[in-house]
């Protein structure tokens, strides 16, 4: 199974010389599937989609992350990205003077040789593509990365540039929140024109709503840093009525919403 | 000593040696047919004005200058200039002309090899080694250079101009930068050579940028060149400095005077984007005169050297003239940047715009020095400033100097200033897109200049991001 799947090993990491936020998480989204990870506010599910993508800020003090079965942690963020790997953020940031055009064309011959650089029309028309996917306005791909950019605008970009740089692995954080319900639908139907069987997706999101769109093959809930309990489609929509505190309860954690910090119950 | 064997340069192995430690090693072997003694002396001055076979009243302003300067002593504010002594320095060396090089083969290896340093590509090298015939924009050049000599443009280098236009060129020299203006322009006044001499006829608009790498021959590559651009009423152009043309002067020291008279409703743009070798002081005064409803816009990227001293200033002098700067800056290791514009609005309705954008890169120092001056009697008077700098670690520096003086009660002047440093969420994130953490850098750079850069003619602005590349190399710990 490891052979074509992404997968998190007993995972361990803390914010640089700081407190610890994963405490051995263990999570396989083989290819071919897409995956739900749900968990209350701060259960360290940003941080677990940042430390996959090598973000520096973070120290791995335990485990390991695979692709495909090779380990990606002694990679540079750039070369886990060119082995497949794609982070759709919860907060892109802005990049002042850099217009996704001309981004996304450095970004995809980054993963080519050099000499073999993608052909400006091949480029433009996987861009138009794209765009068109996402019900876009194609003036889009001349604007600045992100600048000025609506919060539902950003969550548009990040799927744009998933369909276009096209990875193995796609890890999307909250890319449903602060959506409205069409482009709700225009994202999900980005993320379902990038399913197939060579493509693995770990949907991080607090609603069941995005899941009727996107229908997860499987869903993990995460809390206090960890993969507290996993299931079927059925279980985010469990969550949705119910709520956390009797996963917590039963993982034996405290049932506190608000400090996923506190001590395990009789620890 | 004037003709050199062409592969067994004796520097051959100090120039392959350089080539490892340092990036901007520019290489230029002493080919020359005169060189002047060392230091500033009269006897260096009347030398220069000699070898060139001037009229006599060139050869009395140079040594009038000469005893402004010394009167003068050099500024006492600024950026350190302590380790810059004239005595070493030949203030005036005439290259060896390279006639009858019309072969690629036939240029000095050393010297092609210090232009694939540079990265400048090959059509452009040849251009600059003069194998002028075999380049096929040439034959474009020389066509347009009819046309445009048919309109009555005259467009040579200032050694030339002065010679074929002696009448034309007494009445504007040194009429926008007079000796007396500042040390360094006293200094290029005494020992001035090369640079171009520009005068576009009244409403001649020309659409194709003047090239200054055009004119490049032995005459017009100089460390103290001066430029003189008359636009006569109506005309309006663009010329532009080449990127990386001077660079390959490796003397320690280069002071250039640029004087532009803009005319009544003339329009006249002035870009260059320099890149010298990290061992110049570069001291240079470009300053335009704007007549009513005239329109001046700089261009002004500095990039390498070691102390920079550059403030393009506009004289609004007319009513409704305009003014615009757009300045780069980019200090890297061991260098102080400091370049900045100088509006002078001295007529009712004139408008100018600044905006300066400064990097700075480890123990890099960048300041915008900008003065924004209004005169009474300048009513409804607009002026706006804006300077931005770009820190890319925690050891560069970066400070501003912005003077304004108003003396009119109906002015508007703006001025903002931000400083940010380079953000490391930024890189992560376009690292997080495949890019190596270099080109993310150079990316988020090149960014930063977008709003001057895209004012820049495509194949300039390519040249600019190749020299930002360059300078970012070795960033990444
Ligand atoms: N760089 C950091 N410095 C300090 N604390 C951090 C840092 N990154 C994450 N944390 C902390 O780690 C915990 C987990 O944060 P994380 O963003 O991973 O949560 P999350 O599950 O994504 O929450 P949400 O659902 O609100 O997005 C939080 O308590 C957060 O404050
Ligand atoms: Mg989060």
């Amino acid at each position: 199974m490891s052979e074509h799947s992404l997968e998190i090993r007993d995972l361990h990491a803390r914010v640089a010389d700081g407190e610890a936020i994963l405490n051995g998480v263990n999570l396989v989204v083989p290819r071919g599937e897409v995956h739900a990870l749900m968990g209350p506010n701060g259960s360290g599910k940003s941080t677990l989609a940042k430390v996959m993508a090598g973000d520096p800020q973070y120290e791995i003090t335990g485990g390991d992350v695979l692709i495909d079965g090779e380990s990606i942690l002694a990679l540079e963020p750039d070369e886990r990205a060119r082995a497949g790997l794609y982070l759709a953020f919860q907060y892109p940031v802005e990049v002042p003077g850099v217009s996704i055009a001309n981004f996304l064309r450095l970004a995809l011959n980054a993963r080519r040789e050099e000499g073999d650089e993608i052909g400006v029309m091949e480029f433009y028309a996987r861009l138009q593509r794209a765009v068109k996917a996402l019900d876009w306005d194609e003036s889009i791909i001349e604007r600045n990365l992100h600048e000025g950019f609506s919060g539902g605008e950003k969550k548009r970009s990040e799927i744009l540039q998933l369909l276009v740089l096209e990875p193995s692995y796609a890890i999307l954080d909250e890319t449903d929140s602060g959506l409205d319900v069409d482009a709700l639908k225009v994202v999900a139907k980005g993320v379902n024109a990038a399913r197939g069987p060579e493509f693995g997706a770990l949907v991080i999101t607090h609603y069941q709503r995005l899941l009727n769109y996107i229908v997860p093959d499987k869903v993990h809930v995460m809390a206090a840093g960890r993969i507290v309990k996993e299931g079927s489609k059925e279980l985010a929509m469990e969550l949705d009525t119910r709520g956390y505190d009797w996963v917590r309860v039963e993982a034996g954690l405290n049932p506190v919403g608000d400090d996923e910090h506190a001590p395990r119950v009789g620890a | 000593m004037a003709d050199m064997p062409q592969d067994a340069h004796p520097d051959a192995a100090k120039l392959a040696g350089l080539a490892h430690t340092e990036q901007y090693a520019y290489y230029m072997p002493e080919n020359y047919a005169f060189r002047s003694e060392k230091g500033l002396t009269r006897r260096v001055v009347e030398q220069i004005s000699y070898q060139k076979n001037e009229p006599e009243w060139m050869l009395k302003f140079r040594l009038r200058a000469l005893e402004i300067a010394e009167k003068k002593g050099r500024p006492k504010w600024g950026p350190d200039l302590s380790h810059l002594n004239f005595d070493d320095i030949y203030f005036y060396i005439r290259p060896q002309e390279e006639k009858g090089t019309n072969s690629w083969d036939d240029v000095p290896a050393e010297v092609r090899e210090t232009y694939r340093k540079l990265g400048i590509p090959e059509a452009e090298q040849r251009m600059l080694a003069g194998v002028g015939a075999q380049y096929e924009s040439e034959m474009v050049y020389h066509n347009l250079k009819e046309e445009w000599e048919k309109q009555g443009v005259i467009f040579l280098d200032s050694d030339t101009g002065l010679q074929q236009y002696p009448e034309l060129f007494k009445e504007h020299f040194a009429t926008v930068v007079p000796p007396e203006d500042n040390y360094f322009a006293a200094v290029n006044s005494a020992v001035w050579s090369g640079g171009s001499f520009v005068y576009v006829p009244a409403g001649v608009e020309i659409d194709v940028p003047l090239q200054a790498y055009f004119l490049i021959n032995a005459q017009s590559m100089g460390q103290f060149e001066r430029t003189l651009i008359i636009a006569e009423p109506g005309s309006r152009f663009h010329y532009i400095e080449g990127c990386t043309a001077p660079t390959y002067n490796s003397d320690s020291f280069h002071s250039g005077v640029i004087e532009i008279i803009v005319k009544e409703r003339a329009n006249v743009r002035y870009s260059t984007i320099q890149n010298w070798s990290h061992n110049v002081y570069n001291l240079v005064t470009q300053r335009a005169i704007v007549q009513r409803h005239g329109s001046m816009g700089w261009l002004d990227g500095n990039l390498g050297s070691k102390v920079t001293m550059k403030y393009p200033s506009t004289y609004l002098m007319g009513e409704h003239a305009h003014g615009e700067v757009l300045s780069i800056a980019f200090a890297t290791d061991g260098q102080h940047q400091d370049a900045g514009a100088k509006v002078i609005h001295a007529a009712p309705y004139t408008t100018s715009s600044v905006v300066s954008k400064s990097i700075s890169k480890g123990t890099g120092r960048s300041s915008y020095r900008g003065l924004v001056q209004i005169h009474e009697g300048a009513t409804n008077a607009r002026s706006n400033v804006e300077c931005d700098a770009l820190l890319l670690d925690d050891q560069a520096k970066t400070d501003t100097y912005p003077y304004i003086e108003i003396n009119e009660k109906t002015a508007h002047v703006g001025h903002e200033a931000t400083v940010s440093k380079l953000n490391d969420e930024q890189i992560f994130y376009l690292q997080s897109r495949g890019l190596p953490a270099d080109a993310a850098m150079a990316l988020i750079v090149r960014g930063f200049l977008d709003p001057v850069a895209k004012e820049l003619p495509l194949e300039y602005a390519v040249e600019l991001n190749r020299l930002i590349e360059l300078e970012m190399e070795g960033s990444v710990g």
